[in-house]
């Protein structure tokens, strides 16, 4: 931060800490009480508590979904196939089947859609991790797909390595090379950030393309697996991740699970997560308080890399086993709408990801049944319509008469512009 | 290779560069056209304190309306009036995009990343979906291409000045208008009551208030205008340049832009300056292809593989970002929103 004075900006800070649910003994903590409403405060039903920390995000998702139906019903006329009143049912319905099944499948013991969702929804846990654990320190971290791709080639480069080795020690070493491979990517924004102030959305959109451009180039060329006829990696035999139940549900998607709860733990519990949570909400009191941000931004985003690293190397591992150019990093954009959508929580995060582990399992489906009248790609506009619905959450407060729920996206990244092209205060 | 050729290899490059560069000036300002847009639609924005990392979006969903205005009309209305339509078009979508955004980040307060992160996410997806649902199954070709200007050939031929021209005017209509927005608006930016202004709600919106100027009217007509300039961007984009659409066919050009604006620190004519810089960067490749460097110096090149090419202006990008970034400044209020009864 330099010094120069913003209006309001103290103002602001304090109302960031005041949405956040989960700040404890934060330096705002004080401010945050005045600013509480007196009636349903902390300590109300816990249910009505819950509603008054989802209410946002669920009623965002409800109204993104009927926006897709409105687009699902129009582009049939553009393209000359007919009004079809019945196609958003068909695509939703579908949608669902391809994500849980149907009661006859569970009944015959076929679990594949709920397992396809899980599956789906790990990376994406990771993801949101990823870029969560940025907006507590204040940092947007658009880097997933580039912290993604890297640990992903990392993973598959060091699991051929590993393939003949006994599978307690090739996968624990592929994970761990694809994770500190993503977090290499992740030091790079976060100490141009902190160091230099080029600020981390641009430097990480743009480190998202050299990694698309850069690996495809690696695989072309030095780490190509001369026995294919294709540019990709070698096999990674004992590197696999172990399926642990059902017919896909590997070692990646339970670690998806702990890594929700220790990202929990280290930010609710440990010093590190109080400094991240304490540079994220004010900067310049952290560091009156002994508190480095130039460091504490530094290894969030180290962090942030490791977390979206691992993001690609359970899916590498668990899934693709192998690289090849053009590999998909949808995950980038999906994380950053369910880090919103948790509002960055990490069991916010994990709802979130099941969700849009949901969708992404059941989209091939929605496709089919529908005759292709309703791409894949309708996920992608419904996801950046729940992101402007959480943005503008104005509008889900108008239409659904709420008032007592919080803000969606307020609290945790108010801090994000206004960091633009600044410089971070040694 | 032996390092001490590096120095010797580096005069080599400077000279290929002063002897390739000048018979590909018009090119490099094809390749720099919509860097420069875009940086222009950033300066409009960010000078009145709106921050738009949207830009990619707006470009790539007016390129894509653009696009589909042309290909739709090609056959009804003719060539050259479908291309103008989708030129009119692609405006118009930006000018809506700009829209949403100002609404956002102006009136709702919201996030103004998150707002950007919208635009870019959902051009993205509804782009794909509708190319998928309406182009792809039509199975018909492109939209075309503007015509461009040929300079005369007594002008082109004298040596200096022919060249120079050549660069601004052997182009389509939208690159020609690049240099005329450009100069245009670092005049107007700095010389009229408009750009006084608009520097005032950027830089203190509240004391701009007190002297009566309306902050919230003048953000949104700025930020509308700047992303009709985004919208000119994708309309050259595919219109003028390619003649056909991809998905997701802008390539961070609009982010490029942003990098673009902030090396030229927020003024219209250093944001030219600095998309120059990318325009030479991406033309590298095509002029190594074209024109190889003899001997030493033409192995290097030929040996780098194409990808780093590509790559090139984005490492740049973060280059300029942590090297410059230091040292401009931004307007003061960029991306703080105004409260009208906010305390200060």
């Amino acid at each position: 931060m330099t010094g120069r004075d913003r209006g309001g900006r103290e103002d602001v800070r304090a109302q960031a800490g005041g949405a956040d649910p989960l700040a404890g003994a934060a330096p705002a903590a004080a401010q945050e009480e005045r600013n509480r409403p007196p009636a349903g405060g902390r300590g109300a039903n816990p249910l009505a508590r819950l509603w008054r920390a989802a209410a946002v995000p669920i009623l965002s998702i409800v109204a993104a979904m009927l926006a897709g139906a409105v687009l699902m019903l129009i582009s049939p006329l553009v393209s000359g196939s007919g009004f079809q009143p019945t196609l958003p049912v068909t695509a939703y319905g579908a949608l669902i089947e391809g994500a849980v099944g149907k009661p006859e499948l569970w009944a015959a013991g076929n679990i594949n859609a709920l397992s396809n969702t899980l599956v789906q929804a790990a990376p994406l846990m990771f993801g949101g991790l990823a870029v969560g654990l940025a907006f507590k320190a204040g940092l947007f971290n658009i880097g997933v797909a580039g912290q993604f791709l890297v640990g992903a080639f990392a993973a598959a480069v060091a699991g051929a390595e590993f393939a003949t080795l006994d599978t307690n020690v090739a996968v624990p070493l592929s994970l761990v090379i694809g994770g500190l491979a993503g977090g290499a990517y992740g030091f790079i924004p976060g100490f141009l950030k902190a160091r230099t102030g080029a600020h981390e959305v641009v430097t990480t959109i743009m480190l998202n393309s050299i990694a698309s451009l850069l690996l495809a180039w690696a695989v072309a060329d030095i780490f190509r697996a001369p026995e294919f006829t294709f540019a990709r990696t070698a096999d990674i035999g004992n590197a696999r991740l172990p399926v642990l139940l059902g017919r896909n549900i590997h070692l990646g998607v339970a670690l998806a699970f702990v890594a929700i709860f220790v990202v929990k733990f280290v930010l609710d519990r440990t010093t590190l997560g109080f400094e991240i949570r304490t540079v994220g909400q004010n900067p310049n009191a952290a560091r009156y308080a002994g508190i480095r941000p130039v460091v504490i931004l530094t290894l969030t985003m180290t962090l942030c890399g490791l977390l979206g690293g691992l993001a690609g190397a359970i899916q590498m591992l668990g899934v693709q086993t192998f690289y090849a150019a053009g590999i998909s990093a949808n995950v980038g954009f999906d994380s950053i709408t369910v880090a919103l959508l948790g509002r960055s929580s990490p069991l916010g995060i994990m709802a979130a990801a099941l969700l849009f582990g949901a969708m992404r399992a059941g989209q091939g489906l929605m496709q089919i049944n529908t005759g292709g009248l309703v791409p894949i790609e309708v996920i992608d506009v419904i996801q950046a319509l729940i992101i402007l619905f959480l943005a503008a959450d104005v509008i889900i407060r108008r239409v659904f008469r709420l008032r007592a729920a919080r803000g969606a996206v307020e609290g945790e990244v108010r801090t994000v512009t206004q960091s633009w092209g600044e410089q971070v205060a040694r | 290779m032996d390092v001490t050729a590096i120095p010797r290899l580096l005069v080599e490059l400077v000279a290929y560069l002063l002897d390739v560069i000048p018979p590909f000036l018009p090119t490099i300002l094809v390749l720099t056209a919509p860097i420069a847009l875009g940086a222009l639609c950033g300066v409009l924005c960010e000078r009145s304190g709106v921050v738009n990392i949207g830009i990619e979006g707006i470009m790539l969903m007016s390129a894509f309306f653009g696009y589909l205005t042309g290909f739709l009309l090609h056959e009804s209305v003719g060539a050259l009036p479908a291309l103008v339509l989708g030129v009119f078009v692609a405006v118009l979508v930006g000018v809506l995009m700009g829209a949403i955004h100002a609404w956002l980040s102006i009136s709702v307060r919201a996030d103004q990343i998150i707002a950007g992160v919208f635009l870019n996410i959902f051009a993205l997806g509804l782009t794909a979906y509708l190319n998928r649902l309406i182009v792809t199954p039509s199975g018909r070709g492109g939209a075309g291409q503007l015509p461009k200007f040929n300079l005369p050939e007594p002008i082109a031929d004298i040596p200096v000045l022919g060249q120079v021209l050549g660069m601004f005017l052997n182009q389509g209509p939208i690159a020609m208008s690049v240099i005329v927005l450009v100069v245009g608006l670092q005049i107007l930016l700095f010389r009229s009551r408009w750009g006084l202004r608009t520097r005032a709600v950027g830089e203190h919106p509240k004391a701009a208030d007190t002297v009566g100027i309306d902050v919230i009217r003048l953000r949104y007509r700025n930020v509308i205008v700047g992303c009709a300039i985004a919208g000119l961007a994708g309309a050259f984009i595919v219109l003028e340049s390619t003649g056909s659409f991809q998905n997701g066919m802008t390539g961070g050009r609009g982010f490029i832009g942003l990098a673009a604006m902030i090396f030229g620190r927020w003024t219209p004519i250093g944001s030219f300056l600095g998309a120059l810089l990318f325009g030479l960067v991406l033309g590298i490749e095509i002029m190594v292809g074209v024109a190889r460097p003899p001997g030493e110096l033409g192995a290097v090149m030929g040996a780098i593989p194409r990808q780093w090419y590509v790559a090139l202006p984005y490492i740049i990008t973060i280059v300029v970002l942590a090297g410059v970034v230091g040292r401009s400044i931004p307007p003061a209020a960029d991306g703080v929103a105004y409260e009208k009864e906010a305390r200060a």
